[in-house]
């Protein structure tokens, strides 16, 4: 794994002479249920200001663009309906060509290639006011970690936009899957939240599921049956060096997810046909058991601030979702629409848990609020489990499998408000994601 | 099991030669005429094959290695536990095999969930082995949840058979 350094300064500010001032607020859309008209927006290829930066310029306003388009808040105006011919991002922008096309967001941009090192300008203009939005940035980084440089200007543009963080440079680690239902083989994969530079983590010798990125995203737990049995590891991304959690002999143990500070583990352990919730503290492995019931409780899931865990039960005769305390006890039940509810994951906002239902035959992923109220079902399909947020808590990522004999997983993404429903692409089939915090 | 006089004829002769005798010896499979042990042998006993009552091939294929549950129930059936009181004797006379029982879900159901399950299910096939007299030590368990099913169609056909627990013999004379 490299590491990439990307240093942020404000570039100076520019004056752009520009025409008449709008006499209106800035350049927001507000994310809301159901309302969006997509904001139409403008990413000319970045200016090349060096012989080798060429190909990257156009790269990176790609990427850019393909970012933006990807939430279903804006959409890209194609180049072919471009009449400005942008080429110098020091000279001023002729916003009247830019309006002429609806254009409402302009991000322009620049790139230098030396040697290993790329350096890349952007900014953000509200064309209908005509002024920046905000001021110009500049990142540099490597040449292979220009993707990264891309996703950066586009979580700054979001952010600009909408006023809120973004998800776009962050990644994605899931199990990738090849093979038939009955010769799956599976191992672990790590790749760029959209799609790119997916690099394996484990080999396929050992069924592998359910991987899950710590709260920094330097480590990941997962369930491996290396020895036979289910049990959990904890596996360095940078070094790709695992280790087991130890729990009894004669237990399984799966369902791993950290807590926010990164040093406990929420996981179930299965002993003599029941499951229960245990923590475990990595440094030292002391353990402590969170449910005693004879139901299965399994899919434990943090809140933000660490002092609650959702989790599933089927106490009640059928898999519900069920509120505790993080050192156990007393549970409130949150869901009791039709169906049976799985795999609860905390959003990172703290105010909505997103699940699996299952109802009818068919699967959905919805989310509620997590006293059980404004349940929302996002998707349907044959199968759709395994939810993971994006670091902004506006998009879900999930499996969906397919029916039959040719049945195979991939990865989708749906907004939270069910509308932009899209595949992510990967090289094999794919399930159990789990989405990284933003990358610092 | 048309056949009955002379199979019972070949695997007499095939028995007796075995170094390995058991309940399902020579005694026990003349006197089963009227129920032979499984009916399977039309020819001669292969010493390993399915007709060869010490083989882990009877155990698995004569006997019967699965049992088989209901959508989302761990409870058996009649049927699954004939099959269980069958592994029992066998496991009880073949003192050097241990077992891993597996438990498995078919795809209605979360991968966790499924888990949990299977996990149920091996266990209900353990403790049914365990109240027949089958040694603690030499059963463990352990659950795939679905995925490892073996019929890969979507329907309850193939739903049923993936809903199973299925006792794995391990060790042995052989190993």
């Amino acid at each position: 794994m490299k590491y990439l350094s990307i240093c942020l300064a404000l570039l100076c500010a520019v004056t752009l002479t520009s025409g008449a001032q709008a006499q209106q607020g800035p350049l927001r859309i507000t994310i809301e249920e159901g309302i969006i008209q997509p904001l139409p927006f403008a990413v000319p290829d970045f200016q090349a200001e060096t012989g080798e930066a060429g190909q990257l310029a156009s790269d990176l306003a790609r990427v850019i663009a393909a970012d933006l388009q990807g939430t279903g808040v804006f959409r890209e105006i194609p180049a072919s309906a471009f009449i400005a011919q942008y080429s110098d991002f020091n000279a001023g922008v002729q916003f009247s060509d830019w309006k002429a096309i609806n254009a409402q967001a302009l991000v322009t941009g620049a790139v230098s290639v030396t040697g290993n090192n790329v350096n890349v300008k952007f900014r953000v203009f509200d064309v209908v006011s005509g002024t920046n939005l905000g001021e110009g940035l500049q990142f540099s980084g490597t040449t292979d970690g220009w993707r990264r440089m891309a996703h950066k200007v586009a979580d700054e543009v979001y952010s600009r936009i909408t006023g809120e963080g973004g998800y776009f440079d962050s990644r994605v680690v899931y199990v990738s899957e090849t093979g038939p239902k009955d010769d799956r083989k599976k191992r672990l994969a790590i790749m760029d939240y959209d799609g790119a530079n997916v690099s394996f983590l484990t080999d396929s010798s050992a069924l592998v599921l359910a991987p899950r990125f710590s709260p920094t995203g330097d480590r990941v737990l997962y369930t491996s049956y290396e020895t036979g049995f289910p049990r959990i590891y904890v596996l360095d991304v940078g070094s790709v060096q695992r280790r087991v959690l130890q729990s009894g002999d004669g237990t399984m143990s799966f369902a791993p997810r950290f807590s926010p500070s990164g040093r406990t583990v929420v996981f179930s352990i299965s002993q003599g046909g029941n499951t229960d919730i245990y923590t475990m503290d990595i440094a030292t492995g002391q353990s402590v058991r969170l449910t005693n019931t004879p139901a299965i409780e399994t899919a434990p899931s943090f809140s933000p601030d660490g002092t609650q865990i959702v989790f599933e039960s089927d106490r009640s005769g059928s898999p519900q979702l069920y509120i505790m305390s993080a050192g156990g006890g007393e549970a409130r039940r949150i869901s009791f629409g039709d169906g049976r509810y799985g795999t609860p994951v905390w959003s990172p906002r703290g105010d909505l848990v997103a699940f699996t239902k299952q109802n009818a035959g068919r699967f959905h992923i919805g989310v509620m609020r997590t006293d059980g109220s404004e349940e929302r079902l996002l998707t349907a399909s044959f199968l759709d489990e395994g939810p993971t947020w994006s670091p902004n808590g506006r998009v879900i990522m999930f499996t969906r499998e397919t029916q039959g004999e040719g049945g195979a997983s991939s990865l989708y993404s749906v907004d939270i408000t069910g509308r932009v429903l899209r595949q992510v692409s990967t090289p094999e089939g794919g399930s159990d994601p789990s989405w990284s915090p933003l990358q610092q | 099991m048309k056949f009955l006089p002379m199979t019972l004829l070949v695997a007499a002769v095939a028995l007796s030669a075995c170094t390995n005798p058991n309940r399902f010896g020579n005694d026990d499979a003349l006197a089963g005429a009227g129920n032979p042990v499984g009916g399977t042998a039309l020819g001669s006993v292969v010493p390993g094959s399915a007709n060869d009552p010490a083989s882990p091939a009877y155990f698995n294929q004569t006997l019967g290695d699965r049992v088989l549950f209901e959508v989302d129930q761990s409870g058996l059936t009649a049927v699954g536990r004939a099959t269980l009181d069958g592994q029992a004797g066998w496991l009880l006379t073949n003192a050097d095999y241990q077992a891993v029982i597996e438990g498995h879900a078919d795809e209605q159901g979360t991968r966790e969930y499924n888990l949990a399950l299977g996990a149920r299910r091996a266990n209900s096939a353990r403790e049914y082995l365990l109240s027949k007299g089958v040694p603690a030590e030499r059963l463990r368990v352990v659950s795939y949840g679905k995925e490892r099913p073996i019929e890969i169609c979507s329907n309850e056909a193939c739903y049923a058979k993936n809903r199973r627990a299925v006792t794995v013999l391990a060790g042995g004379q052989s190993s």
